[in-house]
């Protein structure tokens, strides 16, 4: 051993392990079955991917023209059934002429929801700004005031009606959830016996089954001569079934709140309802903001669901838009728009519900 | 230290009857709470009754004695249209049975490969897994399900004219229609024999680990419990007589008769409910293999177990812990979404009570009826997952 | 609330009277208690884990309730009632193992939050007895830091100051030192022992027994819910009466 230390400078690695080509080797062809795999794959990409792309692209008939469509029909798709009848899919039976009105109402939803999510606007104010969003909602709906045009609930539809209901249900269920999370966790035995029952009611039934019982059963509860609209009816309903939801949602933040803070909160003095409004719910609702998010996602799915009770939200629209003879055999097409649609929301959402789980993970490692 | 006698058990509560006391507010808060639910049941079951009096509705579930007067579509069971209504809420939850045990077995399959798919070696593969994940994730399963409906019904090929292999197999739009064996006593009887053979294979299975244990050679299990269940299962049918009648199907006229038919109807729900479930399924799997930390794959080989072993023995338990809870959760929901069957024309057990409440007007008692049936199931499922999750459950101190 | 005679509260601020707690029907965790506390008085207990010593001083403000006896602190006897409830939590401060801080709240808020929710203060006046009480703890600094922020002695002296912003009159400690690292423990037992010299009346479960020496009027062992032997610190280490504490003391001192 030499009794001088020389340091050795540091050198590239001999084989490769980065850049696209050792990517692909490690792969796409890492050992006989992964190559297999890939071989098979492109084969079948190659095989399939053509012809389908000649039906979905390159003979598609993009003009609203229903003789073309036919003519096409098997070897084209008919993109033009979308450029006819958009308007009816999106905004479904509202009257022509005012459809401006559902869109800047829904501009505006959407735009008071991207809001929510954003920590810097979490105040006071938010509270504000969502009660005069809503009213400002409704006017332009519902019209009969400014001037507008007055536009009975029934002729609601389309995307506007799916946004509305999935937005308003979740704010409506959030403080009954918190309500029956507590509830859930309480000492007192009646309570707790009520709203586990509640829970576990909503929540072994399908949404299906809650939405017959509004439609169905909540104009015999009214008392005698008081008539209740199919919105509000279903809206209670899709309320409810939301609300047992996230309760369990909650119920699963409060639950991680160690005891201790409990105690201590006891052992200065704090109330019940002190403990739980200034120790324990912030600190719960903090950690369940992705769980409630896609509470969200899927009250936004379900919503598609008021079609079997009669109201035409954007899949329902959809299906009324397409009954007429002359478009109805182009309904897939149709369908795939939609779906392309709800992919698109529903994605975004769920991506955003990934980044902020991520920003709550690192903040609780600082 | 004093000598007085320690009481080993707790004495009776002495409560004092005051205002302030915790205990008699908090029972001053219950009495209230209920008095006021009390109040809105009786409030709501009063205006019910009110109502359905001026509208002519008698209520009770007397009427599930009487005739239905509706034919349904696809029945397990024999059923004609002068068959009470009982019997038709009987064969509505026969079908949805029938479509949720399928959809179980074949999300779980299906849901698992993609799960485990998502760690794949090839990027393709890979890739492939989580866009399936994504994709059918994001859209609704309602439209999931009208599209296949739609795809079966417009693409197939006309009854007609059906798309046939080997003149046994039939794809029209009337559906999917295979050779059947005619049931007899030889098919039962080989039906007992599986049966018997599976709790005559777990005997050897147990015998075959005790001498594993007592003298270490492994002795092979797969291959001879599939032998003994077929042994006694091919035993039993050559019993019965050996029969070999089969109901095969044949193109009609206007349309495939015969054989064991499989309607669009039933496809589509199943097709969508499996696709749409098994995305959800994948990500428990996926989320299952995750949690078992990485050490416990280096441990494992660094005692000398193969890839097989360490999966079969160390990392598949501890897996299982954590997917059972939510895999009983999806088995759930795709349960309650075959409700969405009604939207298609699938005669499952709602769809049967939307049709009773539109031709009696008893509204109350058919969404009680089936509200019930899903309770039923779901507390079902819930316990025997439960009883599964308990077996598989790591004791802790 | 009953009120107890005038000569025996100037005397005790503190009284169990045969005291009993059950944890559900068979574990008997406190066996007929009696113990008095003068004003004033500094008390360490000590003893193996399970002995019930958490279980007593969390009895003094309510956190557990006792199914037989009768305690009263202050001159309001605890009872079910919920103003003497509240009225003892006011009198009452206490210092938790793991410390217990609202993470959500500044280091400030979790020290005002009492004040002025509880106690009625305007926020100025809040503030003024928050920054007073974390200055007696040497920690003014961290007045607007997180508590995850910083060490855990720092958030067991921010723990203390919580405390004395209810200006108690009996500070009761349950083991403040066993979650902390060793070279934290003596910041916060300078704190601890300053605070004895003040003249509050302390109850602290504790394993230090560097700090009973110093301090300590009276060191109470516990085993098995009762109280074993009570003595001056002098007498309770140089000369333990009973065998048990005897062979408690060997191995905790020994090493």
């Amino acid at each position: 051993m030499s009794a001088v230390f020389e340091p050795i400078a540091p050198r590239l690695a001999p084989i490769k392990t980065e850049g696209p080509v050792p990517w692909v080797r490690a792969n796409l062809f890492g050992d006989w079955k992964s190559s297999l795999t890939t071989l098979v794959l492109i084969g079948l990409a190659l095989l399939y991917l053509p012809p389908l792309l000649d039906w979905a692209l390159w003979r598609a008939v993009l003009q609203p023209d229903a003789e073309a469509c036919q003519q096409a029909r098997g070897t084209g798709a008919c993109w033009g059934a979308i450029v006819e009848k958009h308007r009816l899919v999106i905004f479904g039976r509202y009257p022509f002429g005012d459809q401006w009105r559902p869109l800047l109402a829904t501009v505006l939803l959407v735009a008071l929801l991207v809001a929510s999510c954003t920590r810097p606007l979490w105040s006071r104010w938010l509270v504000l700004l969502w009660v005069v969003g809503l009213a400002a909602f409704f006017v332009l709906m519902a019209g009969g005031v400014f001037g507008l045009e007055e536009v009975p609930t029934d002729r609601w539809g389309g995307l506007p009606l799916t946004i509305m209901l999935a937005t308003l249900s979740i704010a409506l269920a959030f403080p009954l959830a918190i309500l029956v999370a507590l509830g859930r966790r309480s000492h007192l035995t009646a309570i707790r016996t009520v709203c586990t029952l509640y829970v576990e009611l909503i929540r072994g039934v399908p949404l299906i089954s809650v939405l017959f019982m509004a439609s169905f059963m909540f104009p015999l509860f009214m008392p005698q001569g008081v008539t209740i609209d199919v919105l509000l009816r279903v809206l209670v309903g899709i309320t409810l079934f939301a609300a047992a939801y996230m309760a369990e949602v909650i119920r699963g933040g409060l639950q991680a709140i160690p005891n201790g803070q409990v105690e201590a909160a006891q052992s200065i003095g704090l109330s019940y309802w002190q403990t739980q409004r200034k120790i324990v719910l912030p600190q719960a609702l903090a950690m369940v903001v992705p769980g409630i998010m896609n509470n969200f996602i899927s009250i936004f799915k379900d919503t598609s669901l008021v079609t079997i009770v009669s109201l035409y939200e954007l899949t329902g629209a959809t299906g009324i838009a397409f009954a007429d003879a002359d478009w109805r055999p182009f309904k897939i097409e149709a369908y795939l728009f939609i779906t392309a649609i709800y992919f698109a929301f529903c994605f975004a959402m769920s991506r955003y519900s990934l980044w902020i789980e991520r920003q709550l993970n690192r903040s609780k490692t600082r | 230290m004093s000598a007085t006698r320690i009481a080993p058990r707790q004495p009776p509560r002495k409560r004092d009857w005051n205002w302030r006391s915790q205990y008699v507010r908090g029972l001053a808060f219950q009495i209230l709470a209920l008095a006021l639910i009390a109040f809105v049941v009786w409030f709501l079951a009063h205006n019910t009754l009110a109502n359905m009096r001026a509208r002519g509705i008698q209520s009770g579930f007397d009427f599930l004695l009487g005739p239905a007067g509706f034919d349904i579509g696809e029945t397990m069971i024999r059923y004609d249209a002068l068959d009470p209504y009982w019997k038709a809420f009987l064969v509505g939850l026969l079908n949805t049975l029938r479509v949720a045990l399928i959809g179980i077995v074949l999300t779980t399959v299906i849901g698992a490969l993609i799960g485990i798919g998502r760690f794949s070696r090839n990027a393709i593969v890979r890739g492939l897994c989580y866009g399936y994940v994504e994709l059918f994730r994001n859209v609704p399963v309602l439209l999931q399900l009208l599209l296949w409906y739609l795809l079966f019904t417009e693409v197939l090929p006309a009854t007609y004219e059906a798309w046939n292999a080997a003149d046994l197999f039939f794809l029209s739009k009337g559906g999917v229609a295979i050779p059947a064996p005619v049931w007899g006593l030889g098919q039962s009887l080989a039906a007992a024999g599986a049966a018997i053979g599976l709790v005559f294979a777990h005997a050897y299975r147990q015998w075959a680990r005790r001498r594993f244990e007592a003298t270490g050679t492994a002795l092979p299990t797969l291959l001879p419990s599939v032998a003994i269940v077929l042994a006694v299962s091919v035993g039993g049918w050559v019993i019965g007589g050996a029969p070999t009648a089969w109901n095969l199907p044949r193109q009609g006229e206007i349309m495939v008769e015969g054989g064991l038919v499989a309607t669009p109807e039933f496809l589509a729900v199943l097709f969508g409910l499996v696709m749409y479930t098994a995305a959800f399924v994948a990500e428990v799997v996926r989320a299952g293999i995750q949690s078992v930390s990485h050490g416990q794959v280096e441990a494992a080989s660094s005692i000398g177990l193969s890839r097989g072993q360490s999966m079969r023995l160390v990392i598949l338990p501890q897996a299982l812990r954590v997917i059972i809870p939510p895999m009983t959760n999806q088995y759930l929901n795709l349960t309650k979404n075959s409700s969405l069957a009604v939207a298609i024309g699938y005669p499952d057990v709602v769809s049967i009570g939307n049709t009773a409440i539109n031709q009696t007007g008893r509204a109350v008692e058919c969404i009680a009826i089936i509200m019930l049936v899903y309770l039923s199931t779901s507390l079902a499922t819930s316990t025997f997952m439960g009883w599964y999750n308990k077996r598989a459950a790591i004791k802790e101190r | 609330m009953s009120a107890v005679p005038a000569a025996a509260a100037t005397d005790h601020i503190i009284a169990f009277d045969k005291v009993n707690k059950w944890y559900g029907d068979n574990f008997h965790v406190l066996r007929d208690i009696d113990l008095h506390v003068r004003r004033g008085e500094r008390i360490v207990i000590c003893g193996p884990s399970g002995s019930g010593k958490s279980t007593l001083i969390r009895c003094i403000n309510r956190l557990e309730e006792h199914q037989q006896g009768r305690l009263v602190v202050d001159g309001t006897e605890l009872t079910d009632d919920v103003k003497s409830i509240e009225k003892t939590r006011r009198q009452v401060g206490m210092v938790f193992q793991q410390f217990n801080l609202f993470p959500h709240l500044t280091v400030i808020e979790n020290l005002t939050l009492s004040p002025m929710w509880v106690g009625k203060l305007p926020k100025k006046d809040a503030d003024e007895r928050a920054m007073q009480q974390l200055a007696r703890v040497r920690i003014a600094e961290q007045a607007h830091k997180y508590p995850l922020q910083l060490s855990g002695g720092q958030q067991q002296r921010v723990a203390i100051a919580r405390a004395l912003c209810l200006t108690p009159k009996i500070m009761l400690f349950d083991e403040p030192t066993s979650a902390l690292d060793p070279e934290m423990i003596k910041e916060v037992l300078d704190v601890m022992i300053e605070l004895a010299r003040g003249g509050i009346t302390m109850l602290c479960v504790t394993h230090e027994m560097g700090f009973a020496k110093a301090v300590a009027d009276r060191v109470i062992f516990m085993d098995q819910g009762q109280i074993v032997e009570q003595n001056t610190p002098a007498e309770f280490f140089g000369n333990p009466k009973s065998e048990r504490t005897k062979d408690f003391l060997s191995k905790i001192l020994g090493h």
